[in-house]
């Protein structure tokens, strides 16, 4: 296997069980770093505002990014809109420490995703299936989180992909040797990546969960259902008071197993995000990019 | 024997498995009760050493952790361990447990672009696989550290008495010298 994809995956294990939180600032980076974030997505607008806001909605301004890597010691991430390889270029020159090609963004490609192999810095991305984790993968995803659907503060969708993407794993362990060429058709992705789900009972690179978590009960949630890690998007700074927030989410994820530490780290966290559920918005960001 | 293994975020796994196929009994410890517990060995992982520090003070283990460390229990650390147990960090405006008397570099190879594997010779033995992920060396040792490790002049692994830190990840390689060692260490 290729080192620098072998590396950019080992990255990603590093980040293991904790939290990675968007910013939008240099000033809320820190606030996440200080609250226990083990990674931070650098972006202009947090997706419950791109939601608002409509339009189309792009990479950050690379100033921003240079701010939010200058004022953090951990890892940064940005986001690239589905395809659009030059975005991830210019990350690539910032040298980002991960690129999430994110169905947040406006797709920039109604078919082709980046071809992720092409580039030495690691790509996340996003999936709700098992077919579209390790499509991904096969491009050169080295991290892989559930879609979710991010800005709503609900975390039914997360929750809906991620027993999704576990059940087909199952699936997937249950079959003969000899049945999974025709299971790699029908998912329409690589037999030795199917074969290694069907060794390992897992993907074969770390899988978070993101889109829709508000709580540390949500993320606590999550990880009980199998993920390595959790994406806090606008349910920190959208919230009344996002230093507690966080630092209660990061423990929850740390402990959630423990229901007695859920209990204390939930106790008066001040107002939640004002949800929005999958009803009442027009646009469905996780059918973006299959 | 047993080890615990610092599980408050990181690669805590892969050191339990390395443990494993040396047929160690390892345990993860998240939380103050368990770090309480029986144990001959204590393995802090890689991760995020900011990440770690907080959570060992919110979960109000860092003291006990820091006491255990002082009075002699055999420690690792890799990576983001031997962050925490550095008593100086050169870059960064504060340090964490202070228990081992060297001064590290954070980040000390840039972003993850910086990330590389190579191959080196631990305790003068032959070559292994070092990995080193967004890693630190370091910079500086006291007269009672040994130099276990360099990579192209830099130090990227040492021991003081009972506490044995690389800044590269042995848990990411199949290769079970340094563990071999850690056990010889809590043996002795």
């Amino acid at each position: 296997m290729n080192e620098r994809y072998q590396l950019n995956k080992e990255l990603a294990q590093m980040l293991k069980g904790g939290v990675i939180m968007d910013v939008t600032n240099a000033e809320q980076a820190k606030i996440a770093q200080e609250a226990g974030a083990c990674a931070v997505m650098a972006l202009e607008r947090i997706p419950a505002d791109i939601r608002a806001a409509g339009g189309v909605s792009r990479m950050s301004d690379p100033k921003l990014v240079k701010e939010i890597q200058a004022a953090v010691t951990i890892p940064v991430m940005a986001k690239v809109r589905i395809g659009h390889f030059v975005e991830a270029q210019i990350l690539e020159a910032l040298e980002i420490d991960y690129i999430d090609e994110s169905e947040v963004l406006s797709p920039a490609d109604n078919i082709y995703h980046i071809d992720k192999t092409k580039f030495d810095v690691p790509f996340v991305c996003g999936a709700k299936n098992l077919g579209e984790a390790l499509r991904r993968i096969s491009e050169g995803a080295a991290m892989i989180r559930t879609k979710g659907e991010p800005g709503t503060g609900d975390v039914v969708q997360a929750v809906t992909h991620m027993r999704l993407i576990q059940g087909e794993i199952r699936n997937v362990q249950s079959l003969r040797e000899d049945e999974l060429f025709n299971k790699a058709k029908e998912l329409s992705v690589p037999h030795d990546l199917l074969k290694y789900v069907h060794e390992f009972g897992k993907l074969p690179v770390v899988n978070f969960a993101a889109g829709g978590v508000a709580t540390p009960a949500d993320a606590a949630l999550m990880m009980q259902l199998g993920a390595e890690g959790v994406f806090v998007g606008s349910g920190i700074f959208k919230s009344g008071d996002p230093a507690k927030r966080a630092a209660a989410i990061v423990k929850a994820v740390t402990n959630f197993n423990d229901p007695k530490v859920l209990a204390k780290v939930s106790e008066n966290l001040g107002e939640a995000m004002v949800g929005i559920n999958e009803q009442e918005i027009d646009l469905l960001m996780a059918e973006r990019g299959k | 024997m047993r080890i615990g293994v610092l599980a408050l975020q990181g690669a805590f796994i892969e050191h339990q498995k390395m443990l494993e196929k040396l047929g160690v009994d390892a345990f993860t410890i998240r939380n103050l009760k368990e770090l309480n517990q029986e144990m001959d060995g204590i393995i802090l992982p890689g991760g995020e050493s900011t990440v770690m520090y907080k959570l060992l003070k919110d979960l109000n283990m860092e003291k006990i952790l820091k006491e255990k460390i002082t009075r002699g229990l055999p420690t690792m650390g890799t990576c983001a361990g031997l962050l925490l147990l550095a008593k100086n960090i050169h870059n960064y405006d504060t340090s964490f447990l202070q228990t081992m008397d060297i001064t590290a570099k954070k980040n000390a190879y840039g972003k993850q672009l910086g990330s590389f594997r190579t191959l080196g010779k631990f305790n003068n033995q032959e070559n292994i696989p070092f990995v080193f992920i967004r890693a630190p060396y370091i910079e500086n040792c006291g007269k009672d550290v040994k130099v276990l490790a360099e990579v192209d002049g830099k130090i990227v692994a040492v021991r003081e008495n009972n506490q044995l830190a690389t800044a590269f990840h042995p848990e990411l390689t199949n290769d079970l010298t340094i563990h071999k060692y850690f056990l010889d260490m809590i043996k002795k």
